[in-house]
């Protein structure tokens, strides 16, 4: 099992670009083109990571996440899901750079292949910044009555938290 | 404007419970190396995000999202009943949930709007059944690789930083599974 996950990068980078070789598309500039568009998402990024990871680290420091996570510690250990998590939780619907960096703060805190870094990094990956996908959607169609969009959604979002928990408890 | 204020409360917040606890000069070096932290963690996760953005745009270009799109179809005709029929929306929504698979989020929301608004044409002003299900399939991360989340463990110094994998899918899938459900319970009961 080990030796799957260590080749898996590379199988996968391999057998795209073999691909893409078959295919006749010329698989370095298409590479090139794509990091480059990694750049931009990441000067797109920063401003809002440095914003965001002053106001978590301040929280940090100040002892609110711990009350927060207190408060909620009761009804999270039912669920399955660790109280560690309850900020990046909050923003996750909200803002997606500030459940990256929430999430981010958490992974470097706990480490990335703790229980905990490891819940924060599946919730971040399995679940989406859901009130601002509802507002541009339905901004660019034109909705007023969204009807059981949000609470449908939402569903899916508590859901994937309870799930992202569960999966890491079930793999490692 | 939303984010002002959540940014605001977060900031303040901290300053109230900071001089409650006794935690005032904590709370002022956390201010710097927030901001520094924020900063090194762009720099090293810039490798892993560029390459597998690249990895992407390989996969883009061999037409990877036409094939995903093509396999897509027979449930998409069951998750959008109204519009089964509809061809040029039917190959809107495939296009939209393969880029989102692929993780291409900017080629993906255009897609999705486009849909949303060729739906929005059926019942002008309300959200209709499958223009509602399309805005949960979009606010449900179906994503194959999770390039950023995978750029941040190796930051952090994770040895093996894909090995979440199948977490991701796993977790995905239940939370895709349960929005979806939801949608279609809600649909029957919801009035107006």
């Amino acid at each position: 099992m080990d030796l799957v996950f260590a080749l898996l990068v590379p199988v996968i980078i391999a057998s795209v670009a073999l691909y893409g070789i078959c295919h006749r598309v010329d698989v370095y500039d298409a590479l090139i083109c794509g990091a480059g568009g990694g750049l931009e998402i990441l000067l797109r990024i920063l401003p809002a990571l440095v914003g965001l990871l002053t106001a978590v680290y301040m929280l940090r420091a100040s002892g609110a996440l711990e009350l927060a996570a207190g408060a909620f510690a009761p009804l999270l250990d039912t669920l399955g899901i660790p109280p560690e998590t309850v900020g990046l939780m909050l923003v996750r619907p909200i803002s997606g750079s500030a459940a990256l960096g929430t999430g981010a703060e958490l992974i470097n805190t706990y480490g990335p292949d703790s229980y905990i870094g490891r819940c924060a990094a599946v919730m971040l990956g399995s679940t989406e910044t859901t009130f601002y996908t509802i507002a541009v959607y339905f901004g660019a169609a034109g909705i007023q009555k969204s009807r059981y969009a949000v609470p449908a959604a939402l569903c899916a979002d508590i859901a994937g938290f309870m799930a992202a928990a569960f999966a890491v408890r079930l793999f490692f | 404007m939303a984010m002002a204020f959540i940014w605001t409360g977060m900031v303040v917040l901290s300053l109230v419970c900071a001089i409650l606890t006794g935690n005032e000069a904590a709370l002022a070096a956390a201010t710097l190396e927030g901001a520094k932290a924020a900063v090194t963690l762009c720099i090293s996760m810039a490798g892993i995000l560029c390459l597998w953005m690249g990895v992407m745009e390989i996969m883009k270009r061999a037409g990877l999202a036409d094939k995903i799109a093509r396999l897509l179809h027979p449930l998409l005709r069951r998750l959008f009943p109204d519009f089964a029929k509809d061809k040029d929306v039917m190959n809107t929504i495939a296009a939209n949930v393969s880029a989102n698979l692929l993780g291409l989020g900017n080629a993906a929301t255009p897609l999705g709007l486009e849909a949303a608004r060729k739906m929005s044409r059926k019942t002008p002003g309300v959200a209709g059944d499958s223009l509602c299900m399309l805005v949960v399939c979009n606010t449900a991360s179906i994503q194959l690789i999770p390039t950023t989340v995978a750029g941040v463990r190796m930051a952090a110094g994770s040895a093996t930083p894909f090995d979440i994998l199948p977490a991701v899918w796993i977790a995905s899938l239940i939370s895709v599974t349960v929005g979806i459900t939801a949608a279609k319970i809600l649909s029957k009961v919801w009035r107006n």
